[in-house]
Formats: C-alpha cells, sequence, structure tokens
C-alpha cells in the first residue's frame, strides 16, 4: 500500500467532509422549501452565512471565561477528528484505527460536555435551560446510539468501523432483520442529536421549544460561525456512518484507487437521498413537546436493543 | 422460491410482527391501533403465504386467505365502525407510561426469546427461528390487554394475541390442522361481535368504556 496515497486520501476525506457539510444543510433546506412550497434559497446560503459571520467582531460578555472562549474551537475539532475517523470514501486509511465507535461515541459525548458547560458558563437563563434539555436528550439518546453500534458490530464480529464496513459491504446479499431495526433506531437518534425537527426546530428561537439554539445564544461572529459550521459537520458524520452501518456499498479501498471515483458518486447519491429523506420527515411532523422526546428516545432504545435480540434469534 | 431466501423473509416479516407488537404497545390513539391490528394481519398472512409456498402445504393457503379476509379486512372494519357509533375516540391511557411499559416489554421478548430457544431447537421447520418471536408478541399483547383501561384497546389486545398464537403455529409445525384453523377464525369473529354488543351494554350502564367501573359490581 503507498503510504503517501494513503495519507493524501486521508486529507482529502477530512476536507471533503468539513468543507462538503454546509452543502449538504443547503440541500435540506432547498428540499424543505419544495416540499413546502416556498422558493427556495441558494443551496450556497449556508457558505454566504458562515462567511458573514466570519467577518464580524465578536461581542463577548463580561464574565465569560476562557472556557466559554475556547469551546466554539473544541467542538468544530471534535467534529472534525469524527470526520476522519468515519469512513466516506476508501477504507483501511492510515487514521481509521485511531478509534473505534466507542470512541467515537465518546467524542461526540465530549462536543456535548463542552457546549453544554459554555452554556452554564455565561449564567443566563437560556443557557442553563438549553444545557439542561441538551443533556436530557444526549442521556437518552447516547445509549439507544451505542446498542445501534453494537447490533452492527455483532454481525461483522468487530467494533472498527473499518471492519465493519468491510465485512457489511462485502459479504453476500442478506436481509438483515436485525439491522433493519438497528437503521430505524439510528436515524431517531440522529433526528434527536443533531436538533431536527421532531424533538427541537434548527429554525426557530423560541424560547419554550429551543434546545440547542439556546446554548449558543450568546455567541456571535467567529464563534458563532465555528459552532454551526460544527453543528452542520455533525449532520454530516451523522449521515456517513448511517450509510456506513447500513447502506455501506460502493466504498473504495485504499490500496485500489481505481474504485475512488464511483466511491464518489455512490457518496453523492446518497447524501441526496438522505437530505431529501431527512426534508420528507421534517416537513410530515410537527415538532414534539419537550416531554415526548424521552418517549421517542426510549422507542429509539427500544428498537435497537430489539434489532440486537433479533440478531442472536437468528443465530440458533 | 429457495429455502435460504423465504426463511430471511419470514425473518423480516417475524421482524415486523413484532415491531408493530411494541408500536401497538405505545401506541396513544385508537384508531391508529386498529390500523397496527391490520398491519399486524398483513405480515401474519405474508408470513403464512411464504411458508405455504415454499413448503407446498396447501392448507395454509386457506389459512392465508382466512386471515386476510378476517383479520386485515373484516375486524378492523367492524371496530371502526363500532368505534364510530360509540363516539369513542378518546386518547388511551395507560397504567404506567410509556418508557417504562417499553422496558417491560423488552424484559418480556429476552424471556420469551430464552423460552423458545429449546423448543425451536426441537422443532424441524425452517421457520423454528422465529417462534420466540411469535411467543414475544403473544406476550406483549397480554401486556396490553393488562395495561389499557378501556374495553376497545383490551380487545384489539385480545386480536393481537390470537395474531401471535397463528404465527407460533405457523412457524412451529406450519400451521394447525384446518379444522382448528376454522374453529379459530369463527371464534374471533364471533368473539368480535359480543364484544361489540359488550361494549353497548357496558356504556349503557356506566356511560363509560372504562372497565374499572365494574368493580363497583362487588360492593353494592
Amino acid at each position: 500500500m503507498n503510504q503517501a496515497a494513503g495519507i493524501s486520501l486521508q486529507i482529502l476525506q477530512s476536507m471533503i467532509v468539513v468543507l462538503a457539510a454546509p452543502l449538504l444543510i443547503g440541500w435540506v433546506n432547498i428540499c424543505r422549501a419544495w416540499l413546502q412550497n416556498r422558493s427556495a434559497p441558494s443551496i450556497f446560503l449556508p457558505y454566504y452565512t458562515l462567511g458573514k459571520l466570519f467577518h464580524k467582531d465578536a461581542v463577548i460578555a463580561c464574565k465569560a471565561s476562557a472556557l466559554f472562549r475556547t469551546t466554539p474551537y473544541i467542538l468544530f475539532g471534535c467534529m472534525w477528528l469524527a470526520a476522519g475517523i468515519v469512513p466516506s470514501l476508501a477504507i483501511n486509511l492510515p487514521f481509521a484505527p485511531a478509534a473505534d465507535i466507542i470512541a467515537l461515541v465518546g467524542i461526540f459525548a465530549l462536543a456535548r460536555m463542552f457546549s453544554a458547560l459554555a452554556a452554564l458558563d455565561i449564567g443566563t437563563a437560556f443557557g442553563g435551560l438549553g444545557a439542561r434539555r441538551e443533556m436530557l436528550i444526549g442521556f437518552l439518546a447516547e445509549p439507544a446510539m451505542l446498542m445501534t453500534l453494537f447490533t452492527a458490530a455483532f454481525i461483522s464480529g468487530s467494533t472498527s468501523l473499518d471492519t465493519i464496513v468491510a465485512s457489511l459491504a462485502h459479504r453476500e446479499f442478506a436481509i438483515h432483520p436485525s439491522l433493519a431495526f438497528a437503521g430505524v433506531a439510528f436515524f431517531m437518534v440522529l433526528l434527536a442529536e443533531n436538533g431536527r425537527i421532531p424533538v427541537d426546530n434548527p429554525a426557530t428561537h423560541l424560547e419554550l421549544t429551543m434546545i440547542h439554539e439556546a446554548m449558543i445564544l450568546e455567541y456571535s461572529a467567529r464563534h458563532l460561525a465555528l459552532i454551526e459550521w460544527a453543528q452542520a459537520t455533525k449532520l454530516f458524520v451523522y449521515m456517513i456512518i448511517g450509510f456506513a452501518l447500513f447502506i455501506p456499498w460502493g466504498i473504495a479501498d485504499v490500496a485500489d484507487l481505481s474504485g475512488l471515483p464511483l466511491a464518489c458518486a455512490a457518496l453523492l447519491a446518497k447524501l441526496a437521498v438522505a437530505g431529501l429523506f431527512l426534508a420528507l420527515i421534517e416537513t410530515l411532523l410537527a415538532k414534539f413537546r419537550l416531554f415526548i422526546a424521552p418517549e421517542f428516545l426510549s422507542s429509539a432504545f427500544m428498537l435497537a436493543v430489539l434489532g440486537m435480540l433479533t440478531y442472536f434469534l437468528s443465530l440458533t | 422460491m429457495n429455502v435460504s431466501f423465504s426463511s430471511q423473509m419470514v425473518n423480516l416479516l417475524a421482524a415486523l410482527l413484532l415491531l408493530i407488537a411494541f408500536a401497538m404497545l405505545s401506541q396513544r390513539r385508537v384508531l391508529s391501533l386498529i390500523k397496527l391490528l391490520a398491519w399486524q394481519g398483513a405480515a401474519l398472512a405474508a408470513a403464512t403465504f411464504i411458508v405455504a409456498w415454499s413448503t407446498g402445504q396447501q392448507h395454509l393457503y386457506l389459512s392465508v386467505t382466512l386471515t386476510v379476509l378476517l383479520k386485515v379486512i373484516l375486524i378492523p372494519w367492524l371496530l371502526h365502525r363500532l368505534i364510530d357509533k360509540l363516539n369513542v375516540r378518546w386518547d388511551v391511557e395507560t397504567l404506567i407510561n410509556i418508557p417504562a411499559m417499553m422496558l417491560v416489554g423488552i424484559g418480556l421478548v429476552i424471556f420469551a426469546f430464552s423460552l423458545a430457544t429449546p423448543i425451536s431447537q426441537m422443532a424441524g421447520a425452517f421457520t423454528r427461528s422465529t417462534l420466540g418471536i411469535a411467543l414475544a408478541s403473544i406476550l406483549l399483547a397480554f401486556l396490553m390487554m393488562i395495561v389499557r383501561r378501556k374495553a376497545v384497546p383490551q380487545v384489539i389486545g385480545f386480536l393481537a394475541m390470537e395474531n401471535g398464537l397463528l404465527f407460533a403455529a405457523t412457524s412451529a409445525t406450519y400451521g394447525m390442522p384446518l379444522v382448528v384453523e376454522l374453529g379459530i377464525a369463527l371464534d374471533v369473529l364471533v368473539g368480535t361481535l359480543i364484544f361489540g354488543i359488550f361494549f353497548f351494554h357496558l356504556r349503557e350502564a356506566f356511560d363509560s368504556l372504562d372497565i374499572r367501573h365494574m368493580e363497583k359490581l362487588k360492593q353494592d
């Protein structure tokens, strides 16, 4: 295996995920506008927003500590790290052995903890409210996420994402009911973790309902831009985790670079369909009351556990 | 159709059956419950059809027809008409809250799976691995009958339990003898009709379909 090619492909993959993440948000927004009979904004609108925010001067509360100032960078760094670990274009990249799926969940937990701490740091009412709600959602979503990942890990016999993708992509076609369960559970966790519509509404600042927006209310300019970018990257990373676990077909191997164009095309097609599907879900569903969210996430947990149980059943 | 593919399809439909059982457990609206019951019947019919097709058991086709006619069309329609007439579209109350019920349900599924494993090792049918799921959906329907207060969801739980029983019979021994199956179908139909009459009497006597009112009879 060519070491230099591996490293350059690794860098390319991390860059693509981070750079294309606002594009995915733009695509989801366009699809939502189409489905709701509105005229669609430009697909590049998230980039313009980020550019605008980067050019503004940051305003920071006088009581803010260093934690508040460093959190946006930590969030962005966590998401970038996750983007490097999850195989989106090719497997067996040099950075892939750095972390398995459990460590990946840990990285997301780290990001969540820092954003909650930063929200509490300022001492505003909204920050505390948002942080508490975020931790409520987080502690319910995390077990469901882990159970989903364990189901895939059981089927392929490893917790390394690379091995999971390789064994799921290259086996003969078989219907795994356990993977179907885990897929639905994973999608529910994706909606909750990324603050999408049935759990949180990313587009409003209504104090009774907001979760993620309440936490970042005090941020402005470049800090806000980094946080929004990190949020977009998080959605992208969750989507490619989903692709890696449930529809891994078309991914290239680093030893055989001829599969790379196909891998790019497959990734693009999967993202387009997934974005449309996300927009469809967000159009069809209304936002839940906050107290329904535990019910939603406990159903996700239940589905993930059922998926794992049906895997053991198919062994007998 | 080769056996491994049809076995996978039956496994998938069995998983769907279990999923619908859980959805029923967590559903708040009566109308959605009836819809879910019809879908569960459809999944059962599809699974039975695949078993019939791949094993060549002729009498199973009749079972499929009965299931489609009764479980998917007639009984949901009857229930629908019944709640229209009774004008009861309230949300269903449960005795324990829904997340807790999910956890109890998961416990039941684990219990059913471990109970079914030794039995399914003795069975010779290629669908034997779904016996645990059939048992689990029976137990979940039981749980639903226990935790619901109103009469209509309890009847739906009863019908769901019957679905689970039929599926258990299909997966363990390729279905029951024809006479038994016809008998059960008739029983279920008559049962639903009697329950319908019972609902009207219940409402006349207590002005409500809440079966807790029936406990008062003892005190008078």
